[in-house]
């Protein structure tokens, strides 16, 4: 703790040195300004007037989508059911594929640290730095719109999801039990199923059922781009201006997110 | 030793140890496993695949990956330069001030210093933020603020409350409330009970959430392009309209290159405080 002395020999006890000081508030000082240097960036691109008419946009809005076309749920129905399957297949392709790259790239359970565990790796971060509207963007060139289009871009997202929590879980295992079934004579696969897998499973089944929680809301939107599910509707309502169709499917969607997240935080209670 | 020992015992086979299933009741189980297979084929069989579509877009796939060697950073390099400008000015300004407004919000939805009605309010608000894509509530906002990265920043900065404002409210409620009570008992107003009872439990993670869900906003700015939003998606999207893929793989790679440094830096800040 820095003191400083007065010149009457009472002792000051200061929070930080001086340069301390000073360091903090050129910190603080830097921070607004390079927030004010965005904003002003911002604002040169913004059309103002528009942003003062916001009220009273907002106002309209509001005044065409209440009510909601309640009737129109009943074109919603096919859309969500996809929209649920885009996001359910899409987790479990990406279970497939995860599961195996996670044991590649802990360090305890890979083959090769040298050469197998920096590819793993790299599947993990690629997956992960892509976010699944872009991965659907480009999937939807490639295979056309729909739904497979969709259910490829959630498990391409997620098998970095997965995989990393998951390797990190298998690194964290305690490596005793792994020991005692391996001195048991048991063969690789043996030690893998009876030390290593019940160790991971909660982990695991939290993990998967989060991700699902996480893509039902993720699944909602790919339709934008083409790729299935119930965006699609909402792009179309859009266009055409329909705002009483637009809060209905908002309604709806904020429904399903909501029953998905209480599912997924019963069955992680439940496993936890 | 015999042959008679080594060969396959039934009988021990039967008796030899299993771990206990998962759902104990065998109907209930064997249920769930038809419920399982019985989805998986309904799921599998709603898609419909064109596949004459998809075979011809092998070809594009093909172009697609040629792009990537190498990538065209040149020709549009100006509407990239300006996508990233905006992506990453979006990110700092909705951080700050998502960050700003989450503290209120955090407080209110915090069980243990907040009256019923507040709390009430306060949830709400971070229930439909943290419902909804973030794509979606910018649609909402473009339509009210006009095209632009404001509209974006106003998404995102709405998108950080909810986020921040639950994880933050979650940790106000499991804190030590012995201390909340020892600055309690020193007759200490409200809001020198925030300031000295709280705010010093829930700083480090304060700060390490921030940090994360500057890393998450980067992330987000990248597709809320899409919709009109501002930001690098917007030149990305362009770029795949032209089906100039030169320039959407350079966009692609330094999307991927800016969000591992946000992931890395806010790893790093996240290990520094907590």
């Amino acid at each position: 703790m820095p003191v400083i002395t007065k010149p009457d020999g009472t002792r000051l006890w200061m929070r930080r040195t001086t340069a301390g000081d000073l360091a903090t508030w050129f910190g603080w000082l830097l921070g607004v300004a390079l927030t004010v240097v965005c904003f002003q960036f911002i604002s040169e691109q913004t059309i103002w007037a528009f942003v003062w008419d916001a009220p009273r946009q907002a106002a309209d809005l509001l005044n065409r989508s209440v009510p909601p076309r309640w009737d129109y749920a009943n074109e919603l129905w096919k859309p969500m059911w996809d929209t649920i399957n885009i996001a359910t297949l899409g987790t479990l392709l990406a279970i497939l594929i995860a599961a195996p790259t996670a044991f590649l790239a802990a360090h305890n359970t890979t083959p090769s640290r040298a050469l197998v565990r920096p590819i793993a790796l790299f599947i993990i971060v690629a997956s992960r730095s892509v976010n699944s509207l872009i991965w659907a963007l480009i999937l939807v060139i490639i295979l056309g719109p729909g739904m497979l289009a969709g259910i490829l871009a959630i498990g391409l997202r997620s098998i970095g999801f997965i995989g990393k929590l998951l390797y990190e879980a298998i690194e964290e295992i305690d490596p005793t039990q792994v020991e005692a079934v391996r001195a048991t004579g048991a063969s690789g696969a043996q030690v893998l199923g009876w030390g290593i897998v019940p160790q991971i499973a909660p982990a695991f089944a939290g993990i998967t059922v989060f991700r699902w929680d996480i893509n039902i809301r993720e699944a909602t939107v790919l339709g934008l781009v083409g790729a299935g599910g119930i965006g699609l509707q909402l792009q179309a309502s859009i266009g055409r201006l329909q705002w009483e169709q637009v809060s209905m499917i908002l309604l709806l969607i904020f429904a399903t997110v909501i029953v998905s997240e209480w599912v997924s935080a019963r069955v992680r209670h439940a496993i936890i | 030793m015999t042959t008679a020992t080594l060969s396959f015992d039934a009988r021990a086979a039967a008796r030899a140890w299993r771990p206990p299933p998962l759902i104990e009741s065998v109907w209930l189980r064997y249920a769930v496993y038809l419920a399982a297979l019985l989805y998986l084929v309904v799921g599998l069989g709603s898609i419909e695949v064109n596949w004459t579509r998809a075979a011809e877009g092998i070809e594009r796939g093909a172009r697609f990956l040629a792009a990537f060697f190498p990538p065209d950073f040149v020709s549009q390099w100006y509407d990239i330069q300006e996508g990233i400008l905006e992506s990453l000015t979006m990110t700092v300004v909705s951080t700050v001030f998502g960050v700003i407004l989450s503290v209120p919000f955090a407080f209110g939805a915090a069980r243990n210093i907040a009256p019923l009605p507040i709390y009430l309010f306060c949830r709400s608000v971070i229930a439909i933020s943290r419902t909804f894509q973030e794509v979606l509530i910018a649609i909402l906002f473009v339509a009210m603020f006009g095209f632009g990265p404001l509209a974006g920043m106003i998404t995102l900065a709405f998108a950080t409350i909810g986020f921040l404002g639950k994880l933050l409210a979650e940790d106000i409620e499991d804190i030590d409330s012995s201390q909340a009570e020892a600055v309690r008992a020193t007759g200490a107003s409200w809001f020198q009970l925030l300031a000295w009872g709280i705010q010093p439990q829930v700083l480090p993670r304060f700060i390490g959430l921030t940090a994360y869900r500057f890393d998450i906003n980067f992330r987000e700015s990248a597709v809320l392009g899409l919709v009109g939003a501002g930001g690098i998606g917007d030149t990305l999207n362009s770029s795949l309209d032209r089906y100039e893929f030169g320039t959407s793989a350079a966009v692609l790679l330094i999307i991927i290159a800016i969000v591992l440094a946000c992931e890395y830096a806010s790893g790093w800040i996240r290990r520094a405080v907590q």
